[in-house]
């Protein structure tokens, strides 16, 4: 999850060793990312502009993004053997992580541009990759 | 024994599982081989290896508790509900630091209603270790109605052994609203009070909401760090919409008031602090009585808190508009309190702390401008809808501008007045410094709404009290009291009489339940009138000037029409 600002907001990794290997794909990805929200243009408002789709297939695993109209950005990383993902399990669980997200902005005490510390998101996100995994 | 009491099966320690289990260790410390039916038999407590101190049992336990409706088959156990969020080692690591209140009511006899509070004195939290009173041990019992006494209640369930099982049944049966007392997550009548007026001091409407800036505010005053008040909002914000409703706000203010006292704070929500819970713990007190002595028969205790949920959500669901209830409510809740009368002084030390805590708070509360309590739903709301109706009545005769205007204002004093008086039906044309009903130019807005059926006197009071206003603030519009006075000269030496009279009426009027309340109610209503006075009075001299120019570029026209008639060649054919 990452700022405006191109800074992580939050990251998780579910098998834990490789984790910076990970956070690297993450980052190189942005440029990508950033790519792709130029090519848009001014319009940004459809919801289906906001999933970025595959953003570049490695070797081991696949990148997919997703841009909010404040430019928070998500990125995901999944494993290239799990090919029971379909674009449309990514497009749900960029909206679960969209929709909590939100939840997160409700909270008066949390600051756009904190790292997001809340539990329910955490559980969020981990039943999420359970769930896949 | 994991194997034996069904952990292993269902992977985890529910609480039948765990009860069972402490059962098998007590059968095998006590020589008995590891079987179901051993714990049948009339078992001394299990010996746990030496444990933490009370704090930490304190701090330990009550963050995961809740309660749920729980019967073992060969239930002798108690129904102490105990509901977990994390099962598994959480439960384990609890079990040791429970052993030490299992000592001491080694007796079960001495587990009947009666003090028991003696040996749980101590291991219970500060604050009812304050309370010599005796500690009625309903904890272990009401916990049929799920939320339960957190750790209270697991210490006493695994005090009670065999024998217990009928005295359980007749605890079951007693009167349960009694067992509000020792949950750390369930709110006391006091406290849901002091709860309500806090609500109240933020904004006036039950009803409403309260922002997130404004809780966020209120919020910070506990001091506690912005992580934990982040925490505490994620739990009670159960709908997650930036706003706490009353349930709401009780909810983290509870959670708040527990942290201070040293609680950690829950994984989730508990049951008690749930918004539905407690909406309907609210409203229907009586009736969670009656549920709780249904709950009192021997059921699954999981399935039974779930039942009761639905239940309530149901409940709350019917209702949903809980608002006028809730006062009814807690006129009820002091009835029930009357009825139980059994102890409410647990939270004795628990009020003080509350108290202590949210003194500062209430104080800088207190400070806050009062007028932004009011910048709350109903009175703008109310407001915003009386200036929406204005502009459809037909203005048929409104040669000038000021007639709309005055429109305008004679419906937005309408509704105002309404407003203030409670929401009566609207009373006819404040016309402020507009004219009674014998002016001729009114005459047609008189009939424009029908709905005044007062008489002519009340509107001669309301106008006579607009007036007072107008006249008040003289220098805010001048051009407007030269219009109207141009036009109205007779009303004002008819109103004036007639303003002594009505200057008191404000006062007196009887709907208003708090005097400041109204005479706030009014400055609020008196500077928004102001502030739309004067937009009329903008409105209208703008309006003026383009007729001026229309009549000018009419004017226009016409000339150069005639001179393209003039200009045209005759010729016709």
């Amino acid at each position: 999850l990452l700022s405006p600002q191109n800074y992580p907001l939050y990251i998780r990794s579910v098998p834990t060793e490789n984790e910076l290997k990970f956070h690297y794909t993450v980052h190189t990805s942005l440029d990508v990312v950033d790519e792709k929200i130029s090519a848009m243009g001014k319009a940004l408002v459809d919801q289906r502009e906001l999933y970025l789709g595959l953003l570049y297939p490695t070797e081991d695993y696949k990148v997919y993004g997703y841009v909010t109209n404040s430019k928070v950005k998500f990125v995901m990383v999944v494993d290239s053997s799990n090919t029971a993902l379909r674009d449309n399990e990514i497009r749900s669980m960029f909206r679960k992580l969209h929709n909590s997200y939100t939840d997160i902005m409700c909270n008066p005490f949390y600051n756009p541009g904190d790292r997001i510390h809340s539990r329910a998101f955490d559980n969020m996100v981990n039943s999420m990759m359970m769930q896949v995994c | 024994i994991t194997e034996v009491c069904g952990a292993k099966r269902v992977g985890y320690f529910g609480p039948a599982q765990f009860y069972i289990a402490l059962k098998l260790i007590a059968a095998a410390q006590s020589g008995f081989p590891v079987r179901i039916e051993s714990i049948k038999n009339e078992l001394p407590l299990p010996r746990f290896m030496a444990l933490k101190n009370d704090t930490d049992v304190r701090y330990g336990t009550p963050a995961e508790f809740h309660g749920v409706k729980f019967q073992i088959p060969h239930a002798t156990l108690e129904k102490n509900s105990y509901k977990r969020t994390d099962e598994g080692d959480k439960q384990e690591s609890k079990s040791p630091p429970m052993s030490p209140i299992c000592s001491p009511p080694a007796s079960p006899s001495t587990y009947q209603r009666v003090p028991l509070s003696y040996g749980y004195g101590k291991a219970r939290s500060g604050l009812e270790q304050q309370h010599g009173a005796p500690y009625e041990v309903r904890h272990s019992t009401h916990q049929q109605d799920g939320p339960s006494s957190g750790n209270y209640g697991a210490k006493s369930t695994l005090t009670c052994s065999t024998p217990n099982r009928s005295l359980s049944v007749e605890r079951e049966q007693q009167d349960s609203s009694t067992h509000y007392s020792d949950d750390p997550w369930r709110i006391t009548e006091e406290q849901r009070d002091y709860y309500i007026n806090q609500f109240r001091s933020l904004q006036p409407d039950l009803n409403a909401f309260i922002s997130g800036s404004v809780a966020k505010n209120f919020f910070t005053k506990s001091k506690l760090p912005i992580l934990e008040l982040s925490h505490i909002w994620d739990l009670s914000d159960v709908d997650c919409d930036g706003a706490l409703t009353l349930p709401e706000f009780c909810a983290a203010f509870h959670l708040v008031v527990a942290r201070k006292n040293g609680y950690q704070l829950p994984e989730t929500l508990p049951e008690t602090l749930l918004p539905e819970y407690l909406q309907a713990a609210c409203l229907k007190p009586v009736r969670d009585c009656a549920l709780f002595d249904s709950y009192s028969e021997p059921l699954p205790g999981s399935q039974q808190t779930r039942d009761f949920g639905r239940t309530e959500k149901s409940s709350t669901e019917e209702a949903p508009d809980n608002s006028a209830l809730l006062q009814d409510g807690k006129k009820d809740e002091k009835q029930a309190l009357k009825v139980s009368t059994t102890l409410k002084t647990i939270p004795k030390e628990f009020q003080h702390l509350t108290v202590k805590t949210a003194a500062q708070e209430s104080n800088a509360l207190r400070a806050r401008p009062r007028s932004r309590s009011y910048s709350s739903t109903s009175i703008e709301d109310a407001m915003k809808k009386g200036e929406e109706p204005p502009t459809p009545p037909p203005r048929p005769q409104k040669s000038h501008s000021r007639a709309s205007s005055l429109d305008l204002n004679k419906i937005f004093q309408q509704n105002t007045q309404a407003v203030r008086s409670g929401w009566l039906p609207p009373p006819p044309p404040a016309l402020p410094p507009r004219p009674s009903v014998s002016q001729t130019e009114q005459p047609s807005e008189v009939e424009l709404h029908p709905q005044m059926n007062r008489p002519p006197s009340q509107a001669e009071e309301s106008s006579s009290a607009k007036k007072e206003v107008v006249i008040a603030q003289p220098p805010s519009k001048p051009a407007r009291r030269k219009l109207r006075t141009e036009a109205q000269g007779l009303e004002t030496p008819e109103l004036s009489p007639t303003i002594n009279v009505t200057s008191s009426l404000p006062a007196v009027k009887p709907h208003l339940p708090v005097q400041k309340q109204s005479s706030k109610q009014k400055r609020a209503i008196q500077t928004a009138i102001r502030k739309n006075k004067e937009a009329n009075a903008v409105l209208a001299r703008l309006n003026s000037e383009l007729q001026q120019q229309l009549k000018e570029v009419h004017k226009e026209r016409i000339a150069l029409e005639t001179q393209l008639e003039q200009l045209r060649p005759v010729t016709v054919l």
